[in-house]
């Protein structure tokens, strides 16, 4: 196995026409921990990985491996191991794609069986990827990225498309890849998807950084919040006032900056107002990463 | 990475999926029934010439088959005159299947030094064209012989001149590889691709040799269009004879082979220093 080693990427810039998809973009990827890379649609994910694998050009900035560009490393399917975008030649069989790209890497052939066991496809590896499902490509494009055993993985949505049962298979895949000291991205639209299985969390939106941190740095900027209503909303808002809480309005009723449901309801009941409900707000790290990429709707 | 795995890899490419021997097949019959049909043909014209000139005009109406034409060579060089086409378009694919299927992603990610796979391909199909040469001269020499050979007439196979056209008609298929991996990288677009090939060799070339043979001057120009240069490589072609009046001119062989190969690199540096280095989406 390769050693991890850090991506970094500073001050990247990129446009296409008047679209500027990547605005001066900084962060690091450290090894031996999954970095979520989170968005929005059109946030810049994508964007940011093509130019680190140099697959575009960026207009401005810098993307290396350990200071390396993709293009200078001396063996990169040895080095990182990318995916994006999976796509094949329909007509060719598994194991033939994947030995069309050892055969140029100079990696022994061997690995081709090993890469196919290795998630989960080898009963298919003689038919033609053009009547793959979905989830089978993505396998694919997987056992590609493993081909020269690399330190790096570079992963651009490898969970769309895959069934429950291979969403807890590449969770539990990305974590140990991490554990063995490898760098590991994983672009996702959504944090629920990665959320289970990231240590970090780079996320963007309209090519800009707009979080950086652990997933647990997330989590305390998402506070818990409970949800209050009342088939006399006004008298439930005296009545929060009374207490000194803070809350915005949501179509649920209520959003009181408060964790604890049980003290809501006990300001409630000082106040003397029926509830209609009365529970905490779940899963507050979506919310905050909504909140965070603009796309935030509270409640 | 170097030069023999990407070069390794080419080859791989082309030999697991089904082109390759879907157009090697098809290359085979239609030169093989091409030149069976026209030998048979044209053997029974040279070997009863009364009968010929009856059935095309006439008594008196002049030789289907000039006499003393030396029918070996022209129908052997069926195998290129027409078959040229097949190595070009296998050589087009090879780049433009990498757009269609967005193949282009894994392959520079194995192979980030993208002029290194771009002349491999050039090698590769160069080498695939020769191969599908073979195929083609041994479809056009097969069915050929047999067929002069029906009419009592020479084969010419015991000659090394014949033998000679032979190797020079592979060499020809090899450079049209070459030339279809320059026409992709410089159209990218698949359909785009095909169609350019089928329209240049069914319409455009004939036409334009045609008119070009009408005057000194054009003639002069229409020498170093991609076919009269194939066929004055190979050293013989029905389109000699289809231009009897006209004033065509050929050039040596060995200078329609430089301007085959000119005309492959050319396309394939142009093609290589611009479409081929561009953003990879
Ligand atoms: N080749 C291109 N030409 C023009 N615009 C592009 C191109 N590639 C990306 N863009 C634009 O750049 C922006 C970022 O796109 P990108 O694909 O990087 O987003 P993303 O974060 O990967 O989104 P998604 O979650 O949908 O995959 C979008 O506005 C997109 O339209
Ligand atoms: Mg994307």
């Amino acid at each position: 196995m390769a050693d991890g080693i850090p991506i970094e990427i500073t001050g990247l810039t990129k446009r296409f026409g008047a679209v500027t998809a990547v605005e001066d973009l900084g962060f690091t990827v450290q090894p031996g921990k999954v970095t979520g890379f989170l968005g929005p649609n059109g946030a810049g994910k994508t964007t940011t990985l093509r130019v680190l694998l140099g697959l575009e050009r960026p207009d401005a900035g810098t993307a290396t491996f350990g200071g390396t560009p993709y293009a200078a490393l001396p063996r990169p399917l040895e080095t990182v191991g990318a995916s994006l975008d999976a796509s094949f030649h329909p007509g060719r069989s598994a194991r033939n794609h994947l030995l069309v790209y050892a055969t140029a890497a100079g990696i022994d052939r061997s690995r081709v069986p090993a890469v196919l066991a290795q998630v989960g496809i080898a009963e298919y590896a003689d038919r033609r990827v053009g009547g793959y499902s979905l989830g089978m490509r993505q396998r694919l494009a997987l056992a590609y990225t493993l081909l020269g055993d690399p330190g790096v993985f570079v992963l651009d949505e490898p969970i769309n498309g895959l069934d429950p049962e291979g969403i807890k298979w590449i969770r539990g895949f990305l974590q140990a890849l991490a554990r063995e000291g490898r760098t590991v991205l994983v672009s996702s639209h959504l944090l629920s998807e990665v959320q289970q299985s990231v240590d970090d969390v780079v996320i963007i939106s309209k090519g800009r950084l707009v979080k950086r941190g652990t997933l647990a740095s997330l989590e305390l900027d998402a506070a818990p919040r409970t949800i209050v209503d009342s088939p006399d909303r006004a008298a439930l808002v005296a009545a929060l006032d009374a207490a000194g809480l803070e809350y915005t309005e949501g179509r649920g009723g209520l959003i009181v900056a408060e964790p604890d449901p049980a003290r809501v309801g006990h300001a409630a009941f000082v106040g003397g107002v029926e509830l209609s409900a009365l529970h905490r707000l779940k899963s507050g790290l979506e919310e905050s990463f909504l909140s965070l990429v603009g796309g935030g709707d509270e409640s | 990475m170097n030069g023999w795995n990407a070069i390794g890899a080419e080859f791989r490419k082309v030999f697991t999926t089904r082109m390759w021997w879907l157009l090697a097949i098809i290359l085979f019959a239609y030169v093989g029934v091409t030149a069976g049909g026209l030998g048979a043909f044209l053997g029974w014209a040279t070997a009863n010439p009364e009968a010929a000139a009856e059935a095309s005009g006439g008594p008196g109406g002049g030789a289907v088959v000039p006499p003393g034409t030396e029918l070996a060579p022209l129908i052997y060089s069926f195998a290129s005159s027409i078959g040229y086409v097949f190595p070009v378009l296998l050589g087009a694919l090879a780049v433009t299947s990498e757009y269609r299927h967005k193949t282009l992603t894994p392959t520079f990610l194995a192979a980030p030094h993208r002029q290194v796979v771009l002349w491999s391909k050039f090698a590769t199909q160069i080498v695939i064209g020769a191969g599908l040469g073979v195929v083609a001269f041994a479809a056009s020499v097969g069915a050929g012989a047999a067929a002069l050979a029906g009419f009592g007439l020479d084969t010419g196979l015991d000659s090394s001149d014949t033998w000679a056209l032979i190797g020079r008609g592979v060499l020809a298929l090899a450079l049209w590889g070459g030339i279809g991996v320059g026409l992709g990288v410089l159209v990218v677009n698949q359909v785009a691709a095909i169609v350019i090939v089928i329209v240049f060799a069914q319409f455009i070339e004939p036409i334009l040799r045609i008119v070009a043979s009408l005057s000194e001057v054009t003639a002069a120009i229409g020498k170093f269009l991609p076919g009269a240069a194939s066929d004055a490589l190979v050293g013989a072609s029905f389109y000699t004879m289809a231009t009897p009046g006209g004033t065509a001119q050929s050039l040596e062989w060995w200078q329609g082979g430089l301007v085959l190969l000119g005309i492959a690199v050319v396309a394939t540096v142009i093609g290589g220093a611009t479409t081929w280095r561009r953003d990879v989406t």
